[in-house]
C-alpha cells in the first residue's frame, strides 16, 4: 500500500509530539482508542484565557503510521483556532489532507474523537457544559 | 556496501536459488513436452525429468518417490489431504483433530468440512505455541480419522513434537497429516521417523519456484488413500488431475536436493545470526520473544516490542527492511494475529510484534543494520507513545477505562 508523501512526512517528522500539564485548568486532554485495538491517541490543547484561542496542542499516539500522521495534522490545525472553530474539524478533512486509504479512515475518526474529547475535558474543567456529539459512524 | 532493501520475510516466500532457475530453464523451451504424452520423445523427456524430481523431493523427507503427489502448492496439498481423507474414510468416522495456530489453509478447510458433517477439535496451544500431548490423546475418539498438526508455525517458528504426535496417532490407529510448509528444507523432516502419513510442502519457501508443491501420501503401513478433489485425466495416481507443471517440478526437485545438501550449514549459520538479532533486540526494554525458543526453526524470531504498534514500527524502515508484523491494522476487523492471540498474548502485545525470517542469502551486515534500524525506530515511537509514557509513570494500564472503538 502506497502512502502519500504528506503522510510519510508527518510520520517521519511528526509535529507537536509531547505532553502538556494536564493539571492546569487551561489544558484539555482527550485520550481515545484502546491498546487492544492497536491504537491509542492522546491529544491535548492549551487555551489562552485572554483570547479564548488554542495556543498550543500536543499529542502522543500508539498506532500505525496513519494514526500518527492524523494526530500530527490535527494538532497543527488546532493551533490558533477558537474552541468553536476546533469542534468543526471533520475527520474527512484529515482523510483528504493525508489521502488516507479506506482501511485507514478509522485513524482520522480517532483524531476527530480525540479533538472532541480534549475540548470537552477543557469545558468540564472550566465549569462549562460538555458538547454533545453524535456517535461517530465508523467505529 | 549494504544493498537495500534487506529481505527478512523468508517465511512469506524465498527467492529462487539461481541453481534452481538454471535447472528449470530447458523445460520451458526445448524440453517442453507433456509428461503424460506416452508416445513420443518429448513426453518421455518430460516424464523422465518429473520422475527425477520426484526422487529428489522424496529423498528430502525420507519417502518413496511413488508417495509424492505434485500439486500447485501447500494450500492445495492441505485441501487435498484433509478433504481427501474426510471423504475416503467416511466409513470410519468424521472426527478431525487439529490446533488453533494452523495456517488458514488448514483451519478454513476444517471449517468447510464442518459444514459437511465433520466434527473438528481445535486443540488450544500452550503459551509457548506447542500442543499439549495429553490433551491430544484425550481428544481422540473412536470416530477420529485424522490428526492434522503443522510441523512448524509460520508466524512464530515453533516446531511441534511430531514424533510424539505420531506415536499417539499410531497407538490409536489414527492417520496423521502435517502441514510442513515451513519446516521442509529448513530442518530434518523424516516421514518414517516422525510417523507421518500425509505431509504438505511447497517449493517457494525453500528457494524453489512459486506455484508448485507436493502432498506426501504414505503407501505402506498403513496404505493411505485420498479422494481426488479435481476431476480430470487421473494424473498422479488418480489423486490429482492436471497436466504437470514440468519446469516447476524440476525446480522443486532441485531445491530439495540443494536443501538436503546445505540445510545443516544454512541452519547453523542462520541460527547464529538469528540469536545475534534476538539478543540485541531484547536489550530494548519490554521486548519479548513469542513462542518456545527451544523448539523453534533456526531462522525465525518473533518479538513483541510493548507499547509500540507493529505496523507503525514497520513504517519506520519498510523501504529498507522487508518484515512482517502480527498487527493487522489494515484489515477491516483490526484484529491482530490469531496465532499470537492463541498464545494468550494480550491484544496489545500481539499488535506490537514483528516477525523476522532469515534466509540463505542473509548476511551479518544485514542483521547489524536491522538491529540498528529497529532499535532506533522502537525508541523513537516510544517517545511518542502515550502508553510508554503511562508505563514509565507507573500507571496501571488495566485500570484505565479505554474508549474502545
Amino acid at each position: 500500500m502506497a502512502y502519500s508523501d504528506k503522510l510519510i512526512e508527518h510520520y517521519n517528522n511528526p509535529q507537536n509530539v509531547g505532553t502538556l500539564d494536564k493539571s492546569k485548568n487551561t489544558v484539555g486532554t482527550g485520550l481515545v482508542g484502546a491498546p487492544e485495538c492497536g491504537d491509542v491517541m492522546r491529544l491535548q490543547i492549551e487555551v489562552d484565557e485572554a483570547t479564548g484561542l488554542i495556543k498550543d496542542a500536543k499529542f502522543k499516539t500508539f498506532g500505525c503510521g496513519s494514526a500518527i500522521a492524523s494526530s500530527s495534522v490535527a494538532t497543527e490545525w488546532l493551533k490558533g483556532k477558537s474552541i468553536d472553530e476546533a469542534v468543526t474539524i471533520d475527520n474527512m478533512a484529515i482523510v483528504e489532507e493525508l489521502n488516507l486509504p479506506p482501511v485507514k479512515i478509522h485513524c482520522s475518526v480517532l483524531a476527530e474523537d480525540a479533538i472532541k474529547a480534549a475540548i470537552n475535558d477543557y469545558r468540564k474543567k472550566n465549569g462549562m457544559e460538555e458538547f454533545k456529539f453524535e456517535e461517530s459512524v465508523i467505529h | 556496501m549494504l544493498k537495500l532493501p534487506v529481505y527478512l520475510d523468508h517465511n512469506a516466500t524465498t527467492p529462487c536459488d539461481p541453481r534452481v532457475v538454471e535447472a528449470m530453464i530447458p523445460y520451458f523451451t526445448e524440453s517442453f513436452g507433456n509428461a503424460a504424452s506416452r508416445n513420443h520423445p518429448f513426453g518421455w523427456k518430460a516424464e523422465e525429468a518429473v520422475d527425477y524430481a520426484r526422487e529428489q523431493v522424496a529423498k528430502l523427507i525420507g519417502a518413496d518417490p511413488k508417495e509424492i503427489i505434485f500439486t500447485s502448492g501447500a494450500t492445495e496439498a492441505d485441501n487435498l489431504a484433509i478433504k481427501g481423507v474426510f471423504e475416503m474414510y467416511a466409513q470410519k468416522g468424521n472426527h478431525i483433530i487439529t490446533c488453533n495456530i494452523e495456517h488458514k489453509a488448514v483451519l478454513d478447510t476444517c471449517k468447510h468440512l464442518e459444514k459437511e458433517g465433520a466434527e473438528v477439535t481445535y486443540l488450544q496451544v500452550k503459551p509457548d505455541g506447542l500442543i499439549d500431548l495429553a490433551e491430544l490423546e484425550a481428544a481422540i475418539r473412536p470416530t477420529t480419522i485424522l490428526i492434522a498438526i503443522m510441523y512448524a508455525n509460520n508466524e512464530i517458528g515453533t516446531v511441534m513434537p511430531m514424533k510424539e504426535i505420531g506415536d499417539i496417532a499410531r497407538k490409536h490407529g489414527v492417520l496423521t497429516f502435517s502441514d510442513a510448509t515451513q519446516a521442509v528444507g529448513k530442518i530434518p523432516v523424516d516421514v518414517t521417523a516422525d510417523k507421518i502419513d500425509l505431509l504438505a510442502m511447497t517449493a517457494h519457501k525453500m528457494y524453489g519456484p512459486k506455484g508448485v508443491g507436493a502432498l506426501y501420501v504414505r503407501r505402506k503401513n498403513p496404505r493411505v488413500k485420498v479422494t481426488a478433489q479435481m476431476d480430470g485425466g487421473g494424473h498422479e495416481r488418480g489423486m490429482r488431475s492436471g497436466t504437470l507443471n514440468v519446469p516447476g517440478i524440476v525446480g522443486f526437485g532441485k531445491a530439495c536436493e540443494l536443501a538436503r545438501n546445505e540445510m545443516a550449514q544454512d541452519a547453523e549459520r542462520l541460527s547464529k545470526l538469528r540469536d545475534k538479532l534476538e539478543t540485541s533486540l531484547l536489550k530494548l526494554e519490554e521486548a519479548y520473544v513469542n513462542g518456545n525458543p527451544n523448539s523453534r526453526l533456526p531462522h525465525v524470531a518473533n518479538i513483541s516490542f510493548k507499547y509500540v504498534e507493529g505496523e507503525g514500527l514497520l513504517m519506520g524502515f519498510n523501504k529498507e527492511i522487508a518484515l512482517s508484523s502480527g498487527s493487522a491494522c489494515t484489515s477491516a476487523s483490526l484484529e491482530p494475529s490469531y496465532v499470537l492471540k492463541a498464545l494468550g498474548l494480550g491484544d496489545d502485545l500481539a499488535h506490537s510484534s514483528l516477525r523476522f525470517g532469515l534466509g540463505r542469502y542473509t548476511t551479518e551486515e544485514q542483521i547489524d543494520y536491522t538491529i540498528e534500524q529497529v532499535s532506533k525506530t522502537v525508541n523513537k515511537l516510544r517517545e511518542m507513545s502515550p502508553l510508554w509514557e503511562m508505563f514509565k509513570e507507573g500507571v496501571d494500564m488495566d485500570s484505565v477505562e479505554w474508549q474502545a472503538h
